[in-house]
């Protein structure tokens, strides 16, 4: 008896913990919150402007940058093979620097290791276009973080992050996107947060912008004080987010009102 | 480095109405912002843009500082011939694109 109490209690807990977590089969982007005219923007690569940006990308991929005078795809080659899925798997655990890097930062890292070019600042123009002209070549795939046991303790330390009050407003990311995902906030339907289409054309940014300004936003609406661009909590909240939306399909570049 | 996405279908039968779909990458500054210290952000948007079909105009449209960034400009016309629509977006600073693409008329 004893031994199945305990099961019992174990299963309580367990269903307890998992409570808010949004089961796999509810998992929904954000598309799917969007309006029939939102929809038809993203949808029509003519229409999409976040294809600006990958345009762009296309062009910078090519360019060569740094005093060791090479273009990203001198060692990468084609784009549209080497970096297939690649998007998918960010951010990955950096063994070399024991923590866990975003497409963003590796790219960063890419420049200042190998082609000797100083980093691009978070939100420029340049960075945004490669970003979303590499993860624009995993559209489709889905998401596979969350599957390394060496990045695990900061998904973590992420959902820690994700589930810990904070700010003025005493709001948890959680809050909202785990437990009110079905609701809306003054007439605008909440979401899951689920980060399938960055970096992402926002209506409202009129600009491509990444998942750390979303964050940074989002963080700002409940009044707490917004973690610096590339820091070590921005990104575990991404791998976090990456490792909750697993099996997802990416979007990028999506478009979000 | 402006770039600008352009939807015109390849092949149309004579008299076939076309929509033609134009987006160009531009910030649209209105004139009306401040920097942090008050300073005026100066204007800098797309004035004018213009479709010629071989040679002829054949749409144009001012654009003012309401337009949302990256003006995303749609119309439809009306096909006799084969030939190129050529696209121009003239604005601030000396802002000055040209796109084009061709279709035939079948």
């Amino acid at each position: 008896m004893k031994f199945v109490g305990c099961i019992a209690i174990l299963a309580a807990l367990a269903g307890t913990a998992l409570a808010t977590e949004i089961p796999q089969a509810d998992r929904r982007s954000g598309y799917s919150f969007m309006g029939p005219d939102s929809r038809a923007m993203q949808d029509d690569d003519t229409s999409n402007p976040g294809m600006l940006w990958v345009l762009d990308g296309e062009t910078l991929w090519k360019r060569k940058a740094g005093t060791a005078g090479k273009a990203c795809g001198d060692c990468h080659s084609d784009a549209r093979v080497s970096m297939k899925g690649v998007a998918a798997r960010y951010p990955t655990f950096d063994k070399a620097l024991g923590k866990p890097v975003d497409l963003e930062g590796r790219i960063n890292l890419c420049r200042s290791n190998h082609q000797q070019a100083p980093p691009l600042a978070y939100e420029s123009r340049e960075l945004l276009a490669l970003t979303a002209y590499v993860a624009q070549q995993s559209r489709g795939m889905p998401i596979e973080v969350g599957n390394d046991p060496d990045l695990a303790p900061f998904v973590a330390k992420g959902h820690e992050l994700f589930t810990r009050r904070q700010g003025q407003l005493n709001l948890a990311c959680a809050n909202c996107h785990d437990d009110n995902w079905d609701r809306k906030l003054a007439g605008a339907p909440i979401t899951q947060g689920q980060p399938t289409g960055y970096p992402l054309y926002r209506l409202e940014w009129q600009s491509l912008g990444s998942l750390q300004r979303r964050l940074r936003a989002c963080i700002t609406g409940i009044r707490a004080q917004a973690y610096e661009y590339g820091s070590p909590e921005l990104v575990e909240l991404e791998a976090y987010l990456m490792s909750r939306a697993r099996g997802m399909k990416l979007e990028t570049p999506a478009v979000r009102p | 480095m402006p770039s600008a996405l352009i939807n015109v279908p390849s092949k149309a039968k004579r008299g076939d109405v076309i929509e033609i779909k134009t987006l160009m990458s531009h910030i649209m500054e209105t004139g009306y912002r401040h920097t942090a210290s008050g300073e005026v952000v100066p204007r800098d948007i797309i004035t004018s843009f213009t479709c010629r079909f071989n040679g002829a105009e054949i749409f144009r449209a001012d654009l003012y500082p309401a337009i949302a960034a990256n003006p995303f400009l749609t119309f439809f016309t009306t096909v006799t011939e084969s030939g190129k629509f050529e696209f121009e977006w003239v604005g601030d600073k000396g802002f000055s694109e040209t796109a084009s693409a061709s279709i035939t008329v079948e």
